[in-house]
């Protein structure tokens, strides 16, 4: 028998395991009758997602946190048992903002995240009106990282620049149009600003915390609740993955990607990114085969910590007020055990923790005082103050 | 004391839409808002969407669901600087019913705090039913151009059938619908069968 799912997504290349679960046959091979449904921004992915016009989808890793505490517009426990994918992310900058970070650089170009947030913020001194930076959505990685490597750097996220959410479809238009001054996107709509010679990689999510969970499957706990059909979706995306992560298979998903029902968009660009080989604009490239992965590295298994992490950040950034409540509930989202139940064989895969570019290592088991660390945050209150 | 008008902001890039949502708040009027007059802005054009709601300063935000400045709307909301009042998404926890049939429509609503729930309700009933209205005029609209096609395709098959067995108008018609009816097909499915193949025969064998 044939069972029918549903999965939402947004035209981004992490969106391969799904796309390669329906396309190469893992899915129909689990008896998956797989639809995917492609969403014009995180708002709608989200509106379908909680009343249920999909089963699942393919989620910012935020994005099931904040639906699960009910920040935001909606309340909704979500679980996410599976990742389906690994960095990816990058920060561009328009080239007239790149020029005059490297006029207040020592150096040329930027080796690493802190000489780049060095110099940007060294701009940011020294302007009169604020800089404009994208980001995609107000729970997702792309605000928390630009907001973690611009605070590292010494710039207020919420004071010294204006962070607005632009859905990724829309990001390089946005730059082409100079209404933002660079964003945080992910692949590989950045690839796409460099080679149409719009503006300059500066830091990738990869240098900034490597081997981060990016994008997950997201589903309502009650589709959890059934667990055979979660099992076969589950083994289907795992057998999806190790495709996508094959080096060999690079150019056939790249080809498929770039289709209109899916991306829409140039193959060769795509299939750089897969292959972490980017430039970064400005005659430079770099070469990073974990820039984007989803596999290797026990890639699939979600951990505890990430949503410990997300939670971390909400309450850094005030958009949620701490509480013991929110921290367990942001620590059952994702569901390693629900993937391990699924997919027995990766129990042998282990993922490896790799340090931040700060080397300030994500302590899980005390949020308050991994927080305390940080001198720049702000309040709860500062948000929902009216 | 009087109420102020309440400010209805209307953001979607469907002209024809827009127009049909706008008539319906009018005719219903003084009554949906509850005895307060009601003002209605449209934005269609969504370049620097944020700086003109700001300048309407709506008290309800409708906008369609697949309008991907959502993300950035959302997101302004959630910081206090940039708008001048809270906005919520209509999402009353005790009232899903309401958001589900918007999301089904294809609308969403964005309401400022502190309005009263029942005026903010009515506007969202005839919303709601505006956006089916909508909808079941694109698919008449569809229908309409569907029928006109199928007329078309089945005066072509007649014309093949009349050729072929030098037979009438009438005759020809005859044949085609009870073949259609022993095969249990649509006329139309079958003229268009009959004008494709028609088509590759006239396109002649490989010695042509």
């Amino acid at each position: 028998m044939t069972e029918r799912i549903a999965a939402a997504f947004v035209p981004l290349v992490d969106c391969a395991v799904l796309v390669a679960a329906r396309e190469q046959g893992f899915a129909a091979a689990a008896g998956i009758e797989l639809e995917l449904v492609k969403e014009p921004s995180w708002a709608s992915l989200r509106d379908h997602l909680c009343i249920g016009h999909v089963d699942c989808a393919h989620a910012l890793a935020p994005l099931p946190v904040a639906l699960t505490l009910g920040v935001g517009h909606f309340h909704v426990d979500c679980v996410a048992p599976f990742v389906l994918g690994r960095g990816g992310n990058a920060v561009t900058v328009s080239n007239a903002l790149f020029s005059e970070m490297q006029s207040r650089a020592s150096t040329e170009s930027f080796a690493n995240p802190m000489d780049a947030g060095r110099a940007l913020a060294a701009v940011v001194r020294r302007r009169a009106s604020p800089l404009t930076l994208g980001m995609v959505f107000p729970f997702s990685n792309h605000n928390f990282d630009l907001r973690y490597w611009l605070a590292a750097s010494g710039v207020h996220p919420d004071r010294d620049v204006r962070l607005v959410a632009i859905p990724p479809p829309l990001m390089v238009d946005s730059l082409r149009a100079g209404l933002v001054d660079g964003f945080c996107v992910g692949a590989p709509w950045n690839s796409l600003a460099v080679a149409e010679g719009l503006g300059c990689i500066v830091v990738t999510q990869s240098q900034l915390f490597p081997r981060a969970a990016e994008k997950v499957l997201a589903l309502r706990s009650a589709f959890a609740e059934q667990r055979e059909r979660l099992a076969s979706l589950l083994r289907a995306l795992d057998a999806a993955a190790a495709w996508a992560d094959d080096p060999a298979n690079h150019e056939a998903l790249a080809r498929c990607l770039a289709q209109p029902q899916y991306l829409g968009l140039p193959q060769e660009i795509i299939a750089a990114t897969l292959g972490g080989r980017l430039k970064i604009g400005a005659g430079a490239s770099v070469c990073d085969r974990d820039y984007l992965y989803f596999h290797r590295h026990g890639a699939n298994a979600p951990r505890e910590a990430d949503g410990l992490w997300v939670y971390a950040q909400m309450v850094r950034w005030g958009q949620i007020a701490p509480s013991e409540s929110a921290e367990n509930a942001a620590a059952r989202v994702f569901r390693s055990d629900l993937y391990r139940e699924s997919v027995p064989r990766a129990s042998g895969d282990s993922h490896t923790l790799v340090a931040p570019f700060d080397r300030v290592t994500f302590a899980s088991q005390d949020v308050p005082a991994y927080l305390r660390q940080f001198e720049m945050h702000t309040p709860f209150a500062d948000v929902h103050s009216f | 004391m009087t109420q102020r008008a309440l400010r209805i902001l209307i953001i979607d890039e469907n002209a024809v839409r827009a127009a049909i949502l706008e008539e319906g708040l009018r005719v219903a009027g003084n009554g949906v808002a509850d005895g307060g007059a009601l003002e209605i802005h449209y934005i269609r054009d969504m370049t620097n969407l944020l700086a003109r709601i700001s300048g309407v300063d709506p008290d309800v935000i409708l906008i369609d669901l697949e309008n991907p400045s959502r993300d950035t709307l959302e997101q302004m909301f959630q910081v206090s600087r940039l708008a001048r009042r809270p906005i919520a998404m209509f999402v009353d926890k005790s009232d899903s019913a309401a958001v589900q049939a918007a999301i089904d429509a294809g609308v969403s609503a964005y309401v400022v705090d502190g309005l009263r729930k029942e005026r903010v309700r009515s506007i969202l009933d005839v919303t709601i039913s505006r956006f089916h209205a909508f909808d079941r005029l694109q698919c008449e609209l569809q229908q309409a151009k569907s029928a006109l096609e199928d007329r078309k395709v089945v005066e072509q098959a007649k014309a093949i059938v009349m050729q072929q067995r030098g037979c009438s108008e009438d005759d020809a018609y005859v044949l085609l619908r009870r073949t259609a009816m022993n095969q249990n097909r649509k006329i139309a499915d079958l003229a268009r069968s009959l004008v494709a193949a028609a088509a590759l025969l006239r396109a002649g064998g490989p010695n042509d």
